[in-house]
């Protein structure tokens, strides 16, 4: 969490090479609730984005995030591309000064703003907003409550995204393609909320990684208000 | 004993690679109109040649391919100012609408026609919000005439399909008269409030890609509330005769529209694609017989394909409520590709 746009970048590779990696998997979920894009679709639009990236000479964060944003709605197509990529070209406009923990908040606060408006969507719809809201609600509180550093803030992110990720399980679809499975969507993992899950977790191993520093070994539903915590049976994110 | 094998059938089609349609179809309608259409270098959208055209609400629409004439036949005077064309049965993505929108601008605000499927609604929005960053005056409407289902394949709510055409033509023709964008929405969605259609398929479409026919459709069968892209309707049926299936169609449109006798109305008997036109005017005939019967007036008959599902055999019908503003606008002049009115 520098300010600095050659980290970004290096996000950017990480992301799109986790995305390849998983993408028969992406398609796999999406085969059972959906029409079997989504991993191809992702794939083929974040190595786009990592290529663009990648050619940028010396880029500000903001740059960077621009162009991803831009490459993946030209690229992912569907209701993907304006999701993941549109979200991403607005959500840039935070990061005005770079990157720090204020502006971080700011960024993921509009991200998540725009996939809800975009694609009408709440939490418990069995979409992508099933992981994003308990993450971005949890960095926020874990910044500006909490105080943690952004490091820490952000693998409880990570966490609690992961937990978002299970509950689209359980829960039938209300928007996307698989709303129209009605019931028959119960039962079934959100291929969206699972690429925001996969993004989120090479952001932190970029961001340890760029603060040379390891991955906090953190539980989202643990308490961390700071001074209850200092005096309690130490925290679980204290664990390690 | 002869042996049964089982083989794919692939449909034959006159192209060259699946991959290479729409590109290839653009260039070759360009070629066709070259003083009329323009294709914006490196994308999938078509402008009026003289676009932008100064002193004029700009009209843009687009959605996936397949469903020709419909985008950008309907490019030209009296209608559209250009139309982005997705690949088939696909969206446009966000930066090809925005790529349309910026050519089409000159100042006096752009009127977006969207049909309601979700990647066009998602991807147009994205395309408009940021068109309205870069000091865009940008407004659209959502049209969602299809009568036969809420929520299907690719819909939350009704289906957009050939009442499409008549949003473009009268907002087409205010926009023409010089109306401000206000004004030319305000028309656009009066004909939205006012226009119904339902279709049928007799057989399913085929696309370039898979080859073979998107859904299984008995030899005797048909699909009543059938979508533009082979969606499922609302109910599949024994194959009727041209009466039986006009009024099957027509009395769900007037269900849905619940218009007082003698109201005037413009009806399209629209094809889908692989119809003859022999066979369109035998539903027309029902049609005009059936409204009658209903006394309702017709002010303007229109038969055709405008909004087609690729090879579909099928045919819809719309039906749209009109008053003196709607009648004047729905008969100015216009002169695109598939469609002139004088």
């Amino acid at each position: 969490m520098t300010g600095d746009g050659a980290a970004v970048v290096d996000a950017v590779e990480a992301v799109a090479e986790r995305i390849e990696d998983e993408r028969a998997h992406l398609t796999e979920l999406d085969s059972a609730i959906g029409d079997a894009d989504h991993g191809g679709n992702m794939a083929r639009g974040w190595a786009a984005a990592a290529e663009a990236a990648r050619d940028l000479d010396d880029p500000d964060p903001q740059t960077v995030c621009k162009t991803v944003g831009k490459t993946l709605m030209a690229e992912v197509g569907g209701a993907s591309g304006p999701l993941f990529g549109g979200s991403l070209v607005f959500a840039s406009a935070e990061l005005d000064d770079g990157i720090d923990a204020e502006s971080a908040v700011a960024f993921a606060e509009t991200y998540l703003e725009k996939v809800e408006d975009r694609g009408d969507a709440r939490v418990g719809d069995q979409t992508v907003v099933d992981a994003l809201t308990p993450a971005v609600h949890t960095f926020k509180k874990s910044v500006e409550t909490d105080e943690l550093p952004p490091l820490e803030a952000l693998a409880k992110a990570v966490d609690a995204a992961e937990r978002g990720v299970a509950f689209t399980v359980p829960i039938r679809a209300k928007k996307g393609r698989a709303s129209y499975l009605g019931w028959r969507s119960v039962g079934h993992q959100d291929p969206g909320a699972t690429s925001a899950l996969y993004i989120l977790e090479e952001l932190l191993a970029v961001a340890a990684d760029a603060l040379d520093a390891e991955i906090p070994d953190v539980d989202a539903t643990s308490p961390t208000i700071p001074d209850e915590a200092a005096e309690d049976d130490s925290a679980a994110a204290e664990d390690d | 004993m002869a042996q049964r094998v089982s083989v794919t059938v692939i449909m034959k089609k006159l192209i060259n690679d699946p991959d290479d349609v729409v590109d290839e179809m653009l260039d070759g309608m360009t070629a066709a109109y070259p003083d009329r259409l323009r294709r914006l270098p490196d994308t999938q959208v078509v402008v009026r040649d003289d676009a932008p055209v100064e002193g004029k609400v700009a009209l843009v629409t687009g959605g996936g391919s397949g469903h020709e004439p419909t985008h950008a036949g309907y490019v030209g005077d009296g209608m559209l100012d250009g139309a982005a064309a997705g690949d088939v049965f696909s969206s446009p993505t966000a930066d090809e609408f925005e790529a349309l929108i910026d050519a089409c601008d000159a100042g006096d605000g752009v009127l977006a026609i969207i049909k309601n499927y979700e990647g066009d609604v998602m991807n147009f929005e994205t395309a408009i919000e940021l068109a309205e960053m870069e000091g865009v005056e940008v407004e659209s409407v959502v049209v969602n005439d299809d009568v036969a289902v809420e929520d299907s394949l690719y819909t939350s709510g009704r289906r957009g399909v050939c009442g499409t055409i008549l949003v473009h033509k009268a907002a087409g023709a205010k926009a023409a008269q010089g109306a401000d964008l206000s004004e030319v929405t305000r028309v656009a969605e009066k004909v939205i409030d006012n226009v119904g259609t339902m279709g049928t398929a007799l057989t399913s479409c085929v696309t370039p890609e898979k080859g073979e026919p998107t859904f299984d459709l008995g030899d005797d069968e048909i699909e009543l509330g059938i979508g533009i892209h082979g969606e499922p309707g609302t109910e599949r049926t024994e194959m009727m005769s041209a009466d039986e299936i006009t009024d099957a169609l027509t009395e769900a449109v007037l269900d849905d529209l619940d218009l007082d006798p003698g109201q005037e109305v413009l009806t399209v008997v629209n094809g889908m694609g692989g119809t003859p036109q022999m066979e369109l005017f035998v539903v027309n005939r029902r049609l005009q017989e059936l409204l009658g019967e209903h006394d309702l007036e017709t002010w303007d008959a229109w038969v055709g394909d405008y909004m087609t599902s690729l090879d579909m055999m099928g045919a819809s019908i719309t039906v749209c409520a009109v008053d003196d503003e709607l009648k004047e606008l729905l008969g100015a002049p216009a002169d695109t590709p598939a469609l002139t009115t004088k």
